[in-house]
């Protein structure tokens, strides 16, 4: 069978080249080389930390930006060489769903305008077109009475409904979710992770759900992929990547979340990542990892071949090889890092 | 019990509003001593920061405290003269405020930014000012100080800037200290280094720490005690671990109910609050949680009569108190 969205070694760099002011930008890897695959009405949670890529990936999938190499497959047709034409007979297949539910919106549109755009932009008629954002609306829990009014009448919550709405409008089969729910209170935010779920179990359409609240992605995901500097660094189904981590950048992630149980909290072992967030813009050499990986540092000073890097002695390899995605002994769980077994 | 470093007692603070003032918060009671973290958590829009903005008389006008107090080893700043209160504010409470763009400004050094702290209240040369900011940079973490001092705060990383508030909400030694949900904007890993040195500094320095923050785990892993915030009001306070085992107010108790949690099973529906808080303008006449609640019922006047904070260690707002322990 083949999968519904197949993403290649896709990649994207911002920048580089062009001297701004005499000062030339650095190149940043926004996304460096990236390959997965998602199945139809499957939900891949991806998760990393701020400037990790993952909006730039959900932007490239849609080909909302132009990728610098790699390839997109979607429903067997190559997204990133279609015309104009090829796009635009896609588009209603694949849709995305923003973060912030007040910038995301055109302010001088009523609601049920928002939700229809989309429909008549399609060819559909524009009375049908109005009523079916109506029926829409009250399928994501907005009265169809609401559908007169604009975007500053409504709670950040009913906000994130409408662009719900919007990207359900043509029965897509994938959407992208950027953000979903961070912007939201946890009470608001509970109602529309049901909501997802509710529509993926009636329309079976897949989600590429970006978040940096694990708990959350955990909650809607089958399978999760980790970014770290452009990179996916670890992927697994959901239960594999949260119960049996494999690499320290996964294991620091989960290991910093706090959880609502205070005996738990204090008892806790942390595994910390060194020193500050790392930046696309200056990779490090071999695993990108390394400046700040506290694995290396512990197999570092058990001896072996070694080299002085980031104030430390770390295996050599971890300084010169870039690790690439190893598979598991547990299926579709890989993950990039050359001792991926040290617990 | 010692006696509380800082305390609020009935503080309400309002706005002219249409109708007459809008009450924001209203007769907020709590108190924090030396050496322990009070969380306070809430959804937004429940008053956090206007609760303790008012209590430093630093609520934007025309907003003011129309009742209550806010005592600082026993002396009530809200009767002190202006120039009084600036410098408690400066030198005995420490604030880290919730938007870190407001906290320092783009077009001077970091370092800078931290000496002018300490020289608008102590009599010191730019040199030594200079040196202690150093030393405060180093205090926070940050690594090479007497290099990062002359750097301008674009050049450093999110983490980096919320280390800088803290350093200069230090700056002069405070016994209290405020940080306004003070790691919201970070990733997990860097939130974890920023709850760890707010640990350290509290342990050290034996402050007092007020804790704003919305994420439950946040307070499991820092506080001592909780205030639960809704509407404007503190409708449970209590020691963290008597209020996580048996949260007691239907509100906190659909809070829990409505996080996912890293433990549950796969899958499981969260049980979200249906509907939104009230508009502090709309309050409802009885109970502010009444159209939300799972428990309300009109017999127990609910619907009618605003609920009073109890008065023991472990206190809640609500009528059904009593009956929903017993339905349980
Ligand atoms: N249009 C652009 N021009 C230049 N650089 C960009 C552009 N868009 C993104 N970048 C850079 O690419 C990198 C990845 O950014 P991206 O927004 O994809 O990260 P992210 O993982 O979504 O982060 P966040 O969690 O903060 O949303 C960052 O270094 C960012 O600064
Ligand atoms: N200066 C002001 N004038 C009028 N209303 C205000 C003012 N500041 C805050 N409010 C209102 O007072 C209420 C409490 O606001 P506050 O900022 O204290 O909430 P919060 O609990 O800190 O929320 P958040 O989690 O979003 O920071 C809100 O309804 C807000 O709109
Ligand atoms: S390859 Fe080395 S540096 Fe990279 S994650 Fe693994 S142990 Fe750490
Ligand atoms: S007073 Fe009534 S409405 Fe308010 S929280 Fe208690 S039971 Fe619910
Ligand atoms: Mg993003
Ligand atoms: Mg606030």
């Amino acid at each position: 069978m083949t999968p519904l969205l197949a993403v290649d070694d896709l990649r994207k760099t911002f920048g580089g080249g062009r001297a701004l002011f005499g000062v030339p930008a650095p190149a940043v890897r926004a996304v460096d080389g990236i390959t997965f695959t998602l199945s139809a009405g499957e939900t891949l949670g991806l998760v990393g930390e701020t400037g990790s890529g993952k909006s730039t990936l959900g932007r490239l999938v849609l080909r909302l930006i132009e990728p610098s190499a790699g390839q997109v497959r979607f429903e067997g047709k190559d997204v990133t060489a279609a015309s104009t034409a090829g796009l635009r007979a896609l588009r209603p297949r694949m849709q995305m769903v923003f973060q912030d539910p007040y910038g995301s919106l055109d302010p001088r549109m009523t609601a049920g305008q928002i939700v229809a755009e989309p429909m008549i932009a399609h060819g559909i008629a524009r009375t049908e077109a109005a009523e079916r954002a109506r029926e829409l609306m009250s399928r994501v829990g907005l009265r169809a009475a609401m559908a007169g009014r604009y975007p500053h009448e409504f709670s950040g919550g009913q906000r994130q409904r409408i662009g719900i709405a919007r990207a359900i409008a043509l029965d897509p089969a994938l959407i992208v979710l950027d953000e979903p729910v961070s912007a939201l209170d946890v009470s608001v935010q509970a109602q529309i992770l049901n909501l997802l779920a509710e529509i993926q179990s009636r329309a079976g359409v897949a989600y590429l759900f970006i978040a940096h609240d694990l708990a959350v992605v955990r909650h809607v995901s089958d399978r999760v992929a980790v970014m770290y500097l452009g990179r996916i660094v670890e992927m697994a189904p959901r239960d594999a990547l949260y119960g049996a981590p494999r690499h320290p950048y996964t294991v620091s992630l989960l290991s910093a979340v706090p959880h609502a149980d205070p005996a738990r909290e204090r008892a806790k072992a942390r595994i910390r990542p060194i020193g500050e967030i790392g930046s696309a813009a200056a990779l490090p050499s071999g695993c990108r990892f390394h400046p700040r990986c506290p694995r290396a540092r512990i197999v570092g000073a058990r001896g072996g071949e070694t080299v002085q890097a980031a104030g430390a002695q770390l295996p050599r390899v971890c300084v010169q090889d870039d690790p690439c995605l190893t598979p598991a002994d547990d299926p579709g769980h890989v993950a990039a890092c050359h001792f991926p077994d040290e617990a | 019990m010692t006696a509380a470093t800082f305390e609020l007692r009935g503080l309400t603070a309002a706005v002219p509003g249409e109708t007459g003032a809008v009450r924001l918060v209203e007769e907020v009671s709590l108190s924090v001593s030396a050496g322990e973290t009070l969380a306070v958590v809430g959804e937004s829009g429940s008053g956090k920061t206007v609760t303790f903005t008012s209590a430093l008389g630093l609520l934007p006008k025309p907003g003011r405290v129309i009742e209550g107090q806010a005592l600082y080893n026993g002396t009530d700043l809200l009767s002190l003269a202006p120039e009084s209160l600036r410098r408690v504010r400066g030198a005995q409470i420490g604030m880290v405020f919730q938007d870190p763009l407001t906290g320092l400004n783009p077009v001077f050094r970091v370092g800078d930014q931290i000496a002018e702290v300490l020289r608008a209240h102590l009599s010191i040369g730019r040199r030594e000012a200079r040196e202690r900011a150093v030393q405060l940079l180093a205090r926070v973490q940050i690594p090479d100080p007497a290099r990062r001092v002359h750097d301008y705060p674009h050049q450093f990383s999110g983490g980096m800037r919320q280390r800088v508030l803290i350093a200069m909400a230090i700056a002069l030694g405070p016994r209290v200290l405020i940080a306004d949900e003070p790691t919201t904007a970070l990733d997990v890993t860097v939130q974890a280094q920023i709850l760890d040195l707010l640990s350290e500094l509290r342990e050290e320095e034996g402050m007092a720490m007020v804790l704003i923050t919305h994420d439950l785990g946040v307070v499991a892993r820092q506080a001592d005690r909780i205030a639960v915030m809704y509407s404007g009001r503190v409708v449970e306070t209590g020691r963290v671990d008597e209020v996580f085992r048996a949260p007691r107010h239907p509100y906190t108790i659909s809070l829990f109910r409505s996080i996912p949690d890293l433990d549950a099973p796969a899958g499981t529906m969260l049980a979200p609050i249906a509907g939104a808080p009230p508009d502090p303008q709309r309050r409802p006449s009885g109970c502010a949680f009444a159209p939300r609640c799972f428990a309300a019922r009109e017999a127990d006047g609910c619907m009618s009569r605003r609920p009073l904070l109890t008065d023991e260690g472990h206190a809640v707002a609500c009528h059904r108190q009593g009956m929903l322990e017993q339905a349980a």
